[in-house]
């Protein structure tokens, strides 16, 4: 490959056209310049970096170790994990968080998906669980895993995020906290598995029945109320994610898979399904996710996961290494469908750039969106906001919080005081690289 | 065609889609009765549809606290290393942290479920009906929802009036 100068890499940078304030460029020069404009433009300091004599590494000089069964990533990617909230299993829930800010693409690796558990991990005999689906049937029936592995199977990409996800953005200051911490209940996966519309051709349904009352086989039975109509649009039996038998934290070995729905309702060690005429009002429903609003009531049944987006690189915590180019990328979702557009802005939100979307732009999963920026050395404030194709716009922060409240007093990081944030995230940078948590 | 024919047409093919539909199935699923599911069936509507035989007084069920709640709620329900079970101040902000049985929950029905099916924590599953019905009564006779001889049963439970039944707005109700 051709290798470009500084000099004429420079002129092809300055060429680039600045599409929003503070420094942001046009999307299609991803398309336009295809390598050597972007290329230069994305890997700033390689032009400014001194050249050394090339010389071999050692594990140039020497064959490798032996091929495992089960590969492991890179012991340089040992720090790239979840945080855990119950790392001992005290009697309460445990949340492992998504590290999104050293991740890229949209699938989230099967060991880094998040999980929230109510009570610890159960280790369950695949050979012995069971699914049952009763209530208002025909005729009420068990599947094992055996059984389910003839019956034709989907796969789709899905997100799955908690219905506490960004719960911290609630406060009524800015939390100085990781990407990860603010936003790392959410992640994206193949799923493979069983429609439940299949099954239930052939348990027949009751004309009267409206819920699917789901409950996993985990110690506190976690219980969901599903709509007969979801049940019957996208809900699958998922047994596979990306490819292999789900994980234990993800519902070994068998889930309810709502696409775009509330993370919760996503019931995990499945084992049964009843249908009724009526929402069963379970714990997690009545209780947990219905959430406060000001003026004292509060939603029930929100199901979906509405439109959203974040910036991951850069975010909090990373350190800007000189101005120069930088390419801003995030993700976006939407429980309503696709993603439609992201819009970028380096000012707070005084302009907007349209981000590029990487395709394919799926239904209800992560769409990574990129845009390329020139860092002038000043400060900025970063943000993305995304609409999904059904027109929904991710609401700005003072829309969101007129409508649905703000805490008097920042809450725990950890804790879920309320539910369901979509709005923006924003990222400050300061004239030294830091890049802080602001509202704007 | 009159309309008859098409009626008739229409029937056929209906037929026909059905019959290779059920052809295209595995048809794998092992039929059950409703005595083979009766264990697993804890599932609780909050018309108290399926609540079991059985019956408990707040006497009874603050006994049954003693031995098997106290340790995680604390005295007379009042919390510990897990979720206190009495409190009615009146919710003033959005933080759910404020949420209890009787300023929140909707519905009686709610409470008899979770016990049944999650606690106790270390062995859940394993109070009887009676204990049940009997640790409902003690934790709603606590928040002042009935009377301190007040039974809990299959129709009396479902009548219990919490305060905030009517605290609640459907977010898509599109979606119900």
């Amino acid at each position: 490959m051709k290798t470009i100068s500084g000099k004429r890499s420079q002129r092809q940078l300055d060429q680039l056209e600045p599409a929003a304030g503070n420094g942001l460029l046009d999307r299609r020069a991803f398309l336009r310049g295809g390598g050597a404009a972007m290329a230069a433009a994305m890997s700033g300091y390689a032009l400014t970096a001194k050249s050394e004599p090339l010389k071999h590494d050692p594990w140039s000089l020497q064959a490798g170790s032996a091929v495992p069964a089960y590969e492991k990533r890179s012991r340089f990617e040992d720090k790239v994990a979840r945080t855990l909230s119950n790392p001992n299993n005290e009697p309460r829930n445990s949340h492992a968080r998504t590290p999104h800010q050293q991740l890229n693409g949209t699938v989230t690796p099967n060991g880094l998906h998040f999980v929230i558990l109510h009570s610890g991990v159960p280790d369950i005999d695949p050979d012995k669980h069971r699914l049952v689906i009763h209530g208002l049937v025909k005729q009420p029936l068990e599947f094992s895993l055996d059984t389910l592995a003839r019956y034709p199977m989907v796969s789709r990409m899905g997100f799955v995020e908690c219905g506490g996800n960004s719960a911290p953005m609630f406060s009524p200051q800015p939390m100085q906290a990781s990407v990860q911490a603010l936003h790392g209940l959410a992640s994206n996966a193949e799923w493979t598995g069983v429609l439940l519309s299949t099954l239930l051709e052939e348990t027949g349904i009751d004309p009267k029945a409206k819920w699917v009352v789901a409950e996993g086989a985990d110690s506190l039975g976690v219980s969901r109320s599903v709509p007969l109509g979801k049940a019957l649009d996208d809900a699958m039996i998922a047994l596979y994610q990306n490819g292999e038998r789900l994980m234990p934290g993800n519902g070994y070995p068998m889930r309810l898979l709502l696409p775009g729905w509330e993370g919760n309702m996503n019931i995990k060690y499945l084992r049964r399904l009843k249908l009724t005429d009526q929402p069963a009002m379970t714990y997690y429903e009545s209780k947990i996710y219905s959430q406060l609003l000001p003026g004292g009531k509060s939603y029930q049944f929100y199901f979906l996961q509405e439109v959203k987006s974040f910036i991951t690189h850069p975010s909090f915590g990373m350190a800007m290494k000189g101005k120069g180019y930088y390419e801003i990328s995030g993700v976006a979702y939407s429980g309503n469908g696709r993603i439609a557009r992201v819009m970028v802005s380096a000012d707070g939100g005084k302009s907007w750039a349209q981000a590029a979307l990487q395709e394919p732009v799926l239904s209800k999963a992560f769409t990574r969106f990129r845009a390329p920026w020139r860092w002038d050395g000043g400060s900025a404030v970063l943000q993305s906001r995304a609409w999904d194709e059904a027109g929904n716009a991710q609401p700005l922060r003072a829309e969101f919080v007129a409508k649905r409240g703000e805490l008097p007093a920042p809450a725990p990081i950890l804790a879920f005081p309320n539910q369901h944030y979509n709005s923006i995230t924003s990222w400050a940078v300061a004239a030294n690289g830091e890049v802080s948590h602001v509202y704007a | 065609m009159s309309t008859r024919e098409i009626v008739s047409a229409t029937a056929i093919v209906l037929l026909l889609v059905a019959s290779a539909a059920c052809a295209e199935g595995p048809g794998l699923g092992k039929r059950l009765s409703a005595a083979d599911i009766a264990a697993w069936d804890l599932s609780i509507l909050p018309d108290g549809g399926n609540l079991p035989p059985g019956s408990g007084t707040p006497a009874q069920g603050a006994r049954i606290y003693a031995q098997q709640c106290i340790a995680c709620h604390g005295e007379s329900g009042k919390g510990g290393i897990s979720a206190a079970l009495i409190g009615s101040k009146p919710i003033t902000t959005i933080s759910g942290a404020q949420k209890t049985i009787a300023n929140f929950w909707p519905y009686p029905t709610t409470v008899f479920d979770f016990i049944r099916r999650a606690m106790p924590w270390q062995q859940p599953k394993t109070l009887t009906d009676d204990e049940v019905y009997a640790l409902t009564a003690y934790i709603f006779a606590l928040n002042k929802l009935i009377a301190d001889d007040t039974t809990m049963n299959a129709e009396t439970l479902p009548q219990v009036r919490m305060p905030n039944r009517d605290g609640f707005i459907v977010r898509f109700p599109d979606m119900m």
